[in-house]
């Protein structure tokens, strides 16, 4: 489940924001705070994630931080489900 | 005192911590008009250096024209320094209008709405227009002042990558259920210089019901054969559902901006707009040289053709040098360094070599993409052009990048 979640997330990463050129993204890639992923952008990640997991985010806790890696964004649906 | 030693450290540190970013912007003072020769303290105290403007948005070369100095001088001895007053109560004079006529004549459009800034123009629009029932799909490279309005107004947002089409698709058939899409672009973009496919994304917006919106601010008076913009390049005037632009940059280079578009669309930020009802009206000394501009660029394309010149000098001759240029054929030309140190060192040896050419990186731009961006004008004359060009190849020598690739450059002085 955990390895799955990670595989989900990161392919929608790289299936919405990467382009062809991009270097290879990972779970620890830093994703805003490496300029991949805007904040502004990052909104549609959020939606993805509660459609996803059927889970509502509040936007308190959807922080650039809290979504600047595959690994922090799995451990913040975590907090959610 | 609400302004304790606590509060003033606290902005200290914060100020401190931009600096140690090496993202503290310091002003250049310039004591001349604006032109292609200015003269430049910098750094503060320093004595004037003559430099050649490589970096203004003065794509026409308009903003010290002596028939639009003459026309804002006449237009200060007409209708005064300023109206005191926002538009709907007592600050709409008859020059406002006929300015609003002539630039939707300009750029094909049913209407047009002043606004005090493009900036508050973009700020103001989206909010005016859309509910939270709907839905803003914006390429993800659309300027700051788009992405604040957008913050400002209930309806969804969404984002698809820059210019691709593909990416746009999908968004819209997964929004097909709003009530209103609208698809917001920038005719061109200001950090890359290329140009929105608005002839593609006009033909998406009609398959799915779309709005579509374009920016225009970096291509009104100049781009297309007779300069009306993105949109008469691509084919595509009167499909245009909204457009922005400012009057702050090729259109005269005072300030101002405007939303021009479908008539119903205008109205609704006449009736709704906070920028528009709460801000002062522009001062109709700019408002007489905007339309001396739009007469100057209706009777002859003189000066967007020799832009469209002089671009492809500074282009082919850059390309010629060795440097690493984005594509494209606008007048904005971004000379690749990728490093962002190295684009400070380049912009400040230009400098010390007579021109002046900022460099930009993170985060202005993407990590590992910092650059000088050019931007040429009708102003510059030939010898400004091969100056200006020496001196790109001194520096470049300088750094050994002539010729190199960006995995070069990268590997020498990091990303």
């Amino acid at each position: 489940m955990e390895e799955n979640m990670k595989d989900i997330i990161l392919e929608y990463v790289i299936e919405e924001y990467c382009d062809e050129e991009d270097d290879d993204v990972t779970y620890d890639t830093p994703l805003i705070s490496g300029g991949l992923v805007d904040s502004f952008s990052m909104v549609s990640l959020k939606r993805f994630l509660e459609n996803k997991y059927k889970i509502s985010i509040p936007d308190a806790d959807a922080s650039p931080e809290a979504f600047d890696t595959v690994n922090s964004i799995e451990e913040l649906v975590k907090r959610f489900l | 005192m609400a302004y304790s030693d606590k509060v003033k450290e606290l902005y200290q540190s914060q100020l401190k911590s931009i600096q140690d970013a090496g993202l503290f912007k310091q002003e250049r003072f310039i004591h001349s008009s604006q032109a292609a020769d200015i003269e430049v303290e910098f750094p503060v105290g320093s004595s004037l250096n003559k430099v050649i403007n490589v970096c203004a948005n003065n794509y026409l070369g308009l903003s010290s024209h002596p028939e639009v100095l003459k026309a804002a001088h006449e237009g200060l001895d007409s209708r005064g320094y300023g109206m005191s007053s926002v538009r709907f109560i007592c600050g709409t004079q008859d020059i406002h209008r006929e300015l609003e006529k002539k630039v939707s004549e300009f750029l094909g459009t049913e209407d047009t709405i002043l606004f005090p800034s493009c900036m508050d123009a973009n700020a103001g629009v989206f909010e005016a227009i859309l509910t939270s029932e709907d839905v803003m799909i914006s390429d993800r490279l659309v300027h700051a002042s788009i992405i604040d309005g957008m913050r400002l107004c209930p309806a969804q947002h969404d984002t698809f990558k820059h210019s691709n089409m593909e990416h746009l698709e999908k968004k819209l058939q997964l929004h097909a259920n709003k009530r209103l899409k609208i698809v917001i672009n920038d005719g061109v973009y200001s950090m890359d210089g290329d140009t929105a496919k608005l002839d593609e994304i006009a033909a998406l917006c009609e398959k799915y019901d779309a709005l579509l919106f374009v920016d225009e601010s970096h291509s009104s008076g100049f781009i297309g054969k007779t300069g009306r913009g993105t949109h008469e390049k691509c084919g595509v005037m009167g499909k245009i559902d909204v457009i922005t632009t400012t009057f702050g940059k090729a259109l005269g280079g005072a300030s101002g901006g405007c939303v021009s578009g479908r008539k119903e669309i205008v109205e609704m930020c006449r009736q709704k707009a906070r920028p528009y009802l709460f801000s002062n009206t522009i001062a109709p000394v700019v408002v007489s040289g905007v339309l001396r501009v739009l007469d100057i660029l209706s009777q002859s394309t003189e000066r967007r053709d020799k832009l469209e010149e002089n671009t492809k000098f500074w282009r082919k001759g850059l390309t010629e040098a060795g440097f690493i240029l984005k594509d494209g054929d606008t007048p904005i030309v971004p000379v690749m360094l990728f490093n962002a140190k190295l684009s400070q060192d380049f912009s400040r040896d230009l400098f010390d070599l007579g021109v002046y050419a900022i460099g930009f990186f993170f985060p202005v731009v993407p990590q590992g993409a910092a650059r000088i961006r050019t931007q040429i004008s009708a102003g510059h004359e030939m010898h400004h052009l091969e100056k200006a060009l020496d001196a790109f190849i001194q520096v470049g020598k300088k750094y050994e990048i002539l010729g190199k690739t960006k995995q070069e450059i990268i590997d020498r002085y990091g990303c």
